[in-house]
């Protein structure tokens, strides 16, 4: 599907999906005109900005991303009771810590995913990046023992996430 | 409108309210910066989540059609929050603000009280 | 009955927008106070979709949307000024 001048006729399909659903709930509406607009605008952003987007992102494996996002939406429920408790709680007894996250994906966008999921759920937010050592570094607001922590984040989101993306290209 | 859907918006309503506050207090009254910082992600998310589950019940069964537009600020929220906290976190780390004493593993090595204060 | 549950839900959310307030004046650092005005714009985005449900009218959406787009743009710039001094290279 390359035409003469080396682009794609679809460039990235999941990201054309994603705005005529966004369109169509900006518009809020069903209607067959909105339809068809939308689906224009979906083909021809993607098609003529491709210049930008050099990466294109796969999804392997579907059915697991599904589960992987009903968890993460799970968690964050969770996280929120967990954090107002946390927080409502006696503020001596919070013990912070700074954790550093030894990274085995190496794609971007996944990192950005995994980063993003980190500071969405139980008490951790990601504050740093280093790419070069290849760790994340994950500040927690009631950290009781570091390497649990750490094993269970990366057991939790970094193997979904690596299974989900990067099982093609290891 | 019937009163179970009534009973169901303000459940919604309040939990999300309540978490608002949650987070704004947790902004309000914890120690240092990256404690506070923790407040706000989590328990505004799902502040403003709570509320616009309650506002797509009360739309839809106002005018008798489906109206889900809120949906977008809620996913906009919940992409733009992580990142917004990343790249405060990122500017307090680079300007190497005070911890809390009893903070392990601070990056710059300091132990709390011969910290490099910088406002 | 709803009405009076959100003009409840409005006194809470204004609970939490005067604390937002309060660390945003006192707030040592200047880190803080961004983190001040972030989560106000959160919990300003939460009143006007209550303030819509009030006035039973869906035009306080686009307002909503757009507080949450151009309050994120502006957390970030502040907090590329700090990093950089700078907020365009």
């Amino acid at each position: 599907m390359t035409s003469l001048t080396g682009k794609k006729l679809f460039p990235h399909k999941l990201l054309s999906v994603f705005m005529l659903g966004l369109w169509l709930l900006m518009n809020n509406t069903i209607a067959p005109g909105h339809w068809v607009l939308g689906a224009i605008l979906a083909w021809a952003i993607p098609f003529f900005t491709q210049e930008f987007w050099p990466q294109s992102m796969v999804i392997a494996k579907p059915f697991k991303a599904v589960r992987f996002l009903l968890l993460v939406l799970w968690d964050i429920v969770i996280a929120n009771v967990q954090v107002a408790f946390l927080i409502m709680g006696p503020r001596k007894k919070l013990q912070p810590a700074f954790m550093r996250i030894p990274l085995d994906l190496k794609q971007d966008f996944t990192i950005t995913l995994l980063a993003n999921t980190i500071s969405l759920t139980p008490g951790t937010v990601s504050v740093d990046l280093q790419m070069e050592d290849g760790y994340l570094l994950v500040h927690g607001l009631d950290v009781k023992d570091i390497d649990t922590t750490i094993a269970e984040i990366k057991n939790r989101y970094e193997k979904p996430l690596k299974e989900i993306f990067e099982c093609s290209n290891p | 409108m019937s009163v179970t859907v009534e009973i169901i918006i303000s459940v919604f309503l309040i939990l999300g309210a309540c978490f608002a506050l949650v987070g704004s207090l947790g902004l309000a009254r914890l120690q240092d910066f990256f404690m506070r910082l923790h407040g706000p992600t989590k328990a505004t998310t799902l502040g403003v989540g709570g509320m616009i589950i309650g506002s797509i019940i009360f739309f839809s069964t106002g005018d008798q059609e489906l109206s889900l537009h809120e949906l977008l600020i809620a996913l906009f929220l919940f992409i733009t929050a992580p990142v917004s906290a990343h790249i405060v976190g990122k500017a307090a780390l680079h300007r190497q603000l005070r911890c809390e004493a009893r903070t392990r593993n601070v990056p710059w090595g300091n132990e709390g009280d011969d910290s490099v204060d910088i406002n | 009955m709803l009405q009076s549950v959100i003009q409840l839900t409005m006194l809470i959310v204004g609970l939490a927008l005067a604390l937002n307030l309060w660390r945003l004046c006192i707030g040592p650092t200047m880190t803080d106070r961004i983190l001040a005005l972030d989560t106000m714009y959160i919990n300003s985005i939460a009143m006007l979709i209550l303030f819509g449900m009030h006035e039973q009218s869906t035009l306080y959406f686009e307002g909503a949307l757009l507080i949450a787009v151009m309050g994120f743009v502006g957390t970030v710039a502040l907090s590329k000024y700090l990093l950089r001094g700078d907020i365009i290279e």
